[in-house]
């Protein structure tokens, strides 16, 4: 999938709650899956084996089909590296994560593929999860350069990190063209280091 | 000013501050493997961008690789076409790829301080979060998705925002019995599995001064595990001499006397500030063994466990609260893994096993991390000890680590494993139970079927 970056100001859509803290990338997507040379259908295996052991998970849930931003508690998306885990995520749909907080690796590669993980604290986000389970039709809104975020007649306040916010409010949140623009430099830092003359 | 390694090496590094407040930073060397890469690949023929600095990017095969038979075509037809991807992708791009039929293949993070191309001083990044591993050397590594290792292939450089630094003090001398697995197991379970998020870790005091560079690469394998996307130790003399004559390092003479007076230089100052300092006493560490759904999730192996009965975890893995991992019965042991799968680690389960034969009931599986420790253990005999014990003897890659290869649990085996993950589902089956311990007591576990204290079992090996 080729992301032509665009500004992204404002997200909004219904809420699927994922309670639980420390929910690691094997769970998000399990290994097996990463078997593959694309990421073309990675949104079909999204928490399968969560899912299969959990007929209550909130991922086989109807009430929240066509969920667009995705409420989670602390430390979500620890472990393991791979970008599948958001990729799936984004090829279902999501385009935002509220959560209490996040591993700093999952938030960048989400981040790169234009979905803003924004934090919260652990009050608002019980708040948001129990809205989102009584009401599951509740649309959310957040606002990425304020953070704010409203859902039915509830109002909080998140957080993403000022470089994320600025790259998403600017487009530039896929930074490769940034990286390519000024070269010269990065030949200039380059021929600095020791080690990569050999000494 | 007195500054800390990590300070130094960002700014030798950083090209520029970017329009959002990021830095780029260059990438002084870039690991690729056959997961996280074929994408970016994609993504770079897609803009019609080239590799930048093709001579500072190194490829290998390891999560998907089978360790029973290494021959092509691989049976798993979708490995196969990842192999193949990888190997045109290094082909066209003019990238050294370490193939499964190559002297140099293993784990990615295991070849690359063994081949010397990781360096002190050095910023490193890979696809894989167990990157940390390289800090070992003193070098600032981490681990990257996917479509960083795009950008790090089209431009050699990341836009990365500074991290905080926190000094991880240990000091003492470690018990018999307890070893780096110990010390990294016992960090995380107090500082939390959350509690490295926003910092590199810095590890030092005497307990780490006075280990080899694979004892430190086990501590800094597992600082992701914490949280920590980087962990690092200052390099020293043991560096120095670890680096000493391999094949991509400094040639010995004046090229390697430059490179220690530089990377002497990079060394975190006497002065340096820290933006959170933390202390551990050697002395009270104990072995220790998770019971748990996440690396946090450990106790000493004397110790009861300490978890409320409604814990998710302790349902997952049958264990009630107060019960003991101590006499846990297990189903597979696992020796290998990018945080215990070197040479030192095969030889100090060697040592136990030796004259023992692995529980009837134990699948047990020694798998090397690279075939340079393959080879290595192979001259000193230890494949010889293993197999006379009841252990398979494998071919080297990430096996049963993580479920991209033949080698997985079945249903809800539990599996004593010299690895860094217990997640659910971590080793290959959504339902198996995963016991992270040290290699010795992995190798302990295999011979008694049930998990046991090595200290028990070392009283009848000569020290």
């Amino acid at each position: 999938m080729t992301q032509q970056p665009s500004a992204i100001s404002r997200v909004s859509g219904r809420g699927l709650p994922l309670r639980g803290s420390d929910i690691d990338t094997d769970r998000i997507m399990p290994a097996r899956f990463l078997v593959a040379v694309s990421f073309e259908g990675l949104e079909q295996h999204l928490f399968e084996d969560d899912r299969k052991a959990d007929p209550a998970h909130a991922f086989n849930d109807p009430r929240f089909d066509g969920a667009r931003i995705l409420v989670v508690n602390t430390n979500f998306g620890c472990g393991s590296s791979r970008e599948h885990a958001p990729q799936g995520l984004v090829r279902a749909g999501y385009t935002a994560i509220v959560g209490e907080s996040f591993s700093e690796i999952f938030q960048g590669n989400s981040a790169m593929i234009g979905m803003p993980c924004f934090v919260a604290s652990h009050e608002d986000i019980e708040r948001l999860q129990a809205l989102i389970e009584q009401t599951p039709d509740v649309v959310i809104t957040a606002d990425v350069a304020t953070g704010a975020i409203t859902a039915g007649a509830l109002r909080l306040t998140a957080a993403l990190p000022a470089a994320l916010r600025d790259g998403f409010l600017s487009g530039q949140w896929n930074p490769t063209a940034m990286l390519l623009n000024r070269f010269d430099e990065v030949r200039a830092v380059a021929s600095r280091l020791p080690y990569v003359s050999g000494f | 000013m007195a500054a800390t390694l990590f300070q130094k090496v960002w700014d030798t590094h950083a090209v520029r501050v970017l329009p959002s407040g990021q830095t780029q930073l260059f990438v002084g060397l870039h690991l690729v493997h056959e997961v996280t890469s074929p994408q970016a690949f994609d993504m770079l023929r897609q803009h019609g961008w080239t590799v930048a600095f093709p001579d500072r990017t190194f490829a290998t095969a390891d999560h998907i690789v089978p360790t029973k038979s290494q021959t092509r075509p691989f049976l798993d037809v979708m490995a196969e076409e990842m192999m193949g991807s990888l190997e045109r992708n290094c082909r066209d791009a003019g990238i050294r790829l370490w193939a499964p039929d190559n002297d140099n293949q293993g784990i990615v993070h295991v070849i690359g301080p063994e081949l010397g191309l990781t360096q002190p001083g050095m910023t490193i990044a890979c696809g894989d979060s167990h990157t940390s591993t390289h800090g070992a050397l003193g070098a600032i590594a981490f681990g990257i998705g996917t479509s960083q290792v795009r950008d790090v292939l089209a431009s050699q450089c990341l836009a990365l925002d500074p991290l905080k630094v926190r000094r991880i003090e240990v000091r003492g001398r470690l018990a018999r019995g307890v070893f780096a697995k110990d010390v990294i197991l016992t960090i995380i379970r107090r500082l939390g599995v959350h509690g490295g998020v926003g910092f590199a870790y810095e590890y030092g005091g005497d307990t780490l001064d006075a280990m080899t560079i694979d004892e430190r690469m086990t501590i800094c394998n597992m600082s992701i595990e914490g949280g920590a996307r980087i962990g690092y130790v200052n390099p020293d003399d043991t560096t120095y001499e670890f680096l000493r004559g391999r094949p991509f390092a400094p040639k010995d003479g004046d090229a390697f006397e430059h490179a220690v007076a530089w990377w002497r230089q990079m060394a975190s100052d006497p002065g340096a500030s820290y933006d959170d300092r933390v202390a551990f006493d050697a002395a009270t560490i104990e072995p220790t063994v998770t019971w748990g759904i996440n690396p946090g999730q450990s106790v000493a192996i004397s110790e009861p466990i300490d978890a409320e009965p409604d814990d998710e975890a302790l349902a997952f893995m049958g264990f009630k609260p107060g019960s003991r991992v101590q006499g846990t019965r297990i189903d597979v042991a696992f020796i290998g893994s990018c945080t215990n799968g070197r040479l030192s680690d095969l030889e100090e389960a060697a040592r136990l096993v030796k004259g023992h034969h692995v529980a009837p009931h134990v699948k047990a599986l020694v798998v090397p991390g690279s075939r340079a420790v393959s080879r290595a253990a192979e001259a000193r005999g230890l494949h010889e000890i293993f197999k006379a014990a009841g252990f398979e003897w494998r071919g080297a890659g990430c096996s049963m680590c993580l479920g991209m290869n033949p080698d997985k649990l079945e249903g809800r085996q539990v599996s004593a494993s010299s690895s860094n993950r217990n997640f659910k589902g971590r080793q290959g089956s959504p339902t198996g139970r995963t016991l992270l311990m040290s290699p010795a007591m992995v190798a302990a576990a295999a011979i008694a079927g049930e998990v046991v204290d090595v200290r028990e079992m070392l009283e009848g090996v000569p020290a």
